[in-house]
């Protein structure tokens, strides 16, 4: 082969390889997220209130414990099961018993949850039974949201403010 | 090629093929040993050292905030486009570059079946070679902290949460800017850098078990290589997404496919399932060396008697198979030569190296200091022998092939006899001394794997090197040079090595017939020491 044939075999095998390279380096784009959709995300880490509830010890239950063990209620370790549900637009898009973490399920249950939903406006309500009740809910909210096209709205759980918080 | 696993055979073989033809073509264009295709895992290596030097110069620019790394970043692609911007791009190009030629590499290794037997070493340390080298690239992108790195760190956090070692969900570190935790952004700083420096290491416990690896591609590749990358960053430098922000969802992205690959497929199917894949994948990978039928030739073997402690067999094994030790069996040399069994891939070329591998011995003599228990020298003289003696054209050639590269038991005839190697390095020097000599054939046709593709690495270099007196054993001056061709051919080149023959025939018809035809067995020389050569 003529050595300017080689060299052009050798310079069309390097443009293989960087044509490779810098195509695959970012091409085709993925699309990740329907451009005309916003994504409601609801994230929680919470303890529920303790399994059996808690009593007061009595002076004379106290007597009998060594004083740096002494204290006045008394709860069991084990937490209960959080029940979490979410409605939007009258839809139930969430409706979940959560157990709490820890061998000794002693731990806060936890949840990460994203729903996607079309750009516009959209009733949302949010309600959670941390206690033993049977029926109803320890904490509820509603609230009535225009979700940007690709907005990220996210919810959490914050009982110091009164439950659930909006941002 | 020895049996494997039918399955695995099944792929192997047409991947083989698959990469035949590109190699040969290549061959065609690269000088002699430049060709990509036999430097795939020295192209790596090379891209290992591009990246890192790159990434030296980034990093004295780059601010390890979460905040200021964007726009140190955007400095450097800008601002500072015609150094920092180029080393930004060679650093994201070459670690691209290096995942092609790791993918490339383990295919061709996998095709050539060098993932069982003693070669199991190699195989397996990859694995930890390609975790670490996905870890160094994911985290990468992780440090722009654009929309890009936005994605990979929701999607990446998401797909660890599947996992049940997490207590916390740690995706939830990324729902909000406020959320946000610098300390993350400084483990993934400090993974991008661990990440490499282990896989060097890793890189390096990789090649532990071969003699002389060929861990830099020749200085022209290199230099080619090089070139080319660098006009690409010229040509289409790396850019960044726009700034993350958390208050948004990532649309689209343009996902470095290389490294990122593996993302979407969480999105179509789910974590668990990718999670499931993965690990079928890896434990596929780290199962191959030792999937049934468990076959694997026997290693070589030591004869004392015959071993002076020359250490040519140390020093040609490919696989630093064979050591020296002090001398067990009280003989005058100092030092024996001994085989690690588990090191030993039976390619024979040690015995192609000592000096006790003399045809010229009486029969009852020829044993080797060093040989295959299945291929024995004195095996070799009688396979030699025999088939020669069925020789009757008016110019005889004996073909010495290799079991790995054109199959030369299919080109004999009447004038053509064929032996066929486990590597053409097998073939000690004085064999073809011997052929012609004898007057066993009128000329040596010596064959193997392509140039710079030999299957056991360093065994065609070395018959070349003997043969033209570079290295021990030489080929001795008085054999007539012109009754030897050496071909290198593929599996593909049957047709070629054919013709190439023909062409060698010819020749040998214009000499004077120099050797003496053999009359029955040929006499025993009185015993040529060993060594002596
Ligand atoms: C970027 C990553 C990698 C680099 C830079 C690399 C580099 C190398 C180099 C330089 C050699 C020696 C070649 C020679 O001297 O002939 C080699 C051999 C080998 N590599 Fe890799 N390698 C990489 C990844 C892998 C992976 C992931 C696997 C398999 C899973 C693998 C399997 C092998 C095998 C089996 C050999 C031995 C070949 C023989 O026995 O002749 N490599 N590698
Ligand atoms: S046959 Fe000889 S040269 Fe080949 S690997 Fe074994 S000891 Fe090394
Ligand atoms: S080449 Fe032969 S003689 Fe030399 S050390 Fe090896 S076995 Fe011994």
């Amino acid at each position: 082969m003529r050595p300017y044939a080689r060299y052009l075999g050798q310079g069309s095998v390097y443009l293989v390889i960087v044509a490779i390279v810098g195509t695959l380096a970012d091409t085709p784009a993925y699309r990740n997220f329907p451009e005309d959709q916003g994504m409601i995300r609801l994230t929680l880490s919470h303890g529920g209130k303790p399994k059996g509830g808690c009593r007061t010890q009595s002076a004379e239950e106290l007597e009998k414990i060594a004083p740096n063990m002494r204290r006045k209620r008394l709860c069991s370790r084990e937490r209960l099961p959080v029940l979490v549900e979410m409605t939007i637009d009258d839809r139930r898009v969430l409706s979940r018993v959560l157990q709490p973490t820890g061998i000794r399920k002693d731990g806060p249950v936890r949840l990460y949850e994203g729903i996607a939903v079309a750009a516009g406006r959209h009733r949302i309500s949010l309600a959670l039974r941390d206690s033993d009740r049977a029926k109803g809910f320890d904490y509820e909210r509603r609230t009535v949201v225009d979700i940007r096209p690709g907005q990220n709205f996210v919810i959490r759980f914050r009982p110091e403010f009164g439950g659930f918080v909006f941002k | 090629m020895a049996a494997g696993n039918p399955l695995l055979r099944s792929i192997q073989r047409p991947l083989r093929l698959a990469f035949a033809l590109p190699e040969k073509l290549l061959d065609r264009v690269f000088p002699g040993h430049w060709n990509p295709l036999y430097n795939l895992g020295a192209l790596g290596f090379f891209m290992y050292w591009i990246v890192a030097g790159s990434g030296i110069y980034l990093y004295i620019f780059f601010d390890t905030g979460l905040t200021e790394a964007y726009q140190s970043v955007e400095y450097m692609t800008n601002d500072q486009w015609y150094l920092a911007g180029v080393m930004r791009s060679l650093h994201r190009y070459a670690s691209d570059a290096m995942v092609l030629f790791m993918v490339l590499h383990v295919m061709r290794e996998f095709a050539l079946d060098h993932y069982r037997g003693s070669r199991w070493f190699s195989w397996i340390t990859g694995a930890p070679v390609i975790v670490l080298l996905i870890v160094s690239g994911i985290t990468g992108y992780w440090l722009v902290w654009d929309r890009l790195a936005q994605y990979i760190a929701i999607k990446t956090t998401e797909f660890f949460d599947w996992l049940p070692i997490f207590g916390v969900p740690i995706a939830a570190n990324f729902v909000a800017p406020e959320s946000l935790d610098d300390r993350f952004f400084s483990l993934m700083i400090f993974l991008h850098i661990a990440a490499p420096l282990f896989l060097l290491f890793a890189l390096w416990i990789h090649l532990a078990r071969i003699a002389q690896a060929r861990s830099n591609p020749p200085r022209g590749l290199a230099a080619g290589i090089t070139a080319a990358l660098l006009a690409l960053s010229l040509v289409k430098p790396a850019v960044s997404h726009a700034p993350a922000d958390l208050s948004t969802m990532v649309t689209s992205v343009n996902l470095d496919w290389f490294y990122l690959g593996l993302y979407p497929l969480v999105d179509m199917f789910s974590a668990g399932a990718v999670w499931g894949a993965l690990a079928f994948f890896g434990l596929t990978l780290m199962a191959m060396p030792w999937m049934p039928p468990l076959r694997r030739p026997a290693p070589a073997e030591v004869h004392l008697e015959h071993c002076n402690g020359c250490r040519r067999c140390v020093e040609d094994c490919p696989y630093e198979a064979v050591a020296m030790q002090p001398r067990s069996d009280g003989a005058s040399f100092d030092l024996e030569a001994v085989v690690n069994p588990d090191l030993c891939v039976s390619c024979g070329i040690c015995s192609g190296a000592c000096p006790s591998s003399m045809p010229f011995r009486r029969r009852s003599d020829l044993v080797s200091g060093i040989e295959l228990p299945d291929f024995t020298i004195a095996d070799l003289r009688n396979r030699i022998r025999k088939a020669c003696a069925r020789l009757s054209g008016d110019v005889r050639i004996l073909l010495i092939g290799c079991n790995n590269a054109a199959r030369v038991e299919r080109l004999t005839n009447a004038e053509t006899a064929a032996v066929s190697l486990p590597c053409s390095g097998m073939l000690p020097p004085p064999f073809i001394d011997y052929v012609l000599a004898r007057g066993l054939a009128d000329g040596v046709f010596i064959t193997g794997c392509r140039e710079g593709a030999c299957y056991n690495r360093l065994g065609q270099g070395w018959t070349n090197a003997r043969i033209d007196r570079q290295r021990d054993p030489h080929l001795r001056r008085r054999v007539p040079r012109e009754r030897i061709a050496r071909c290198w051919a593929g599996p593909l080149d049957d047709k070629a090595l054919a013709g190439e023959i023909g062409r060698f025939a010819a020749r040998l018809r214009t000499l004077p017939a120099a050797a003496p035809r053999p009359a029955g067995p040929p006499p025993a020389p009185g015993g040529q020491k060993a060594a002596a050569q």
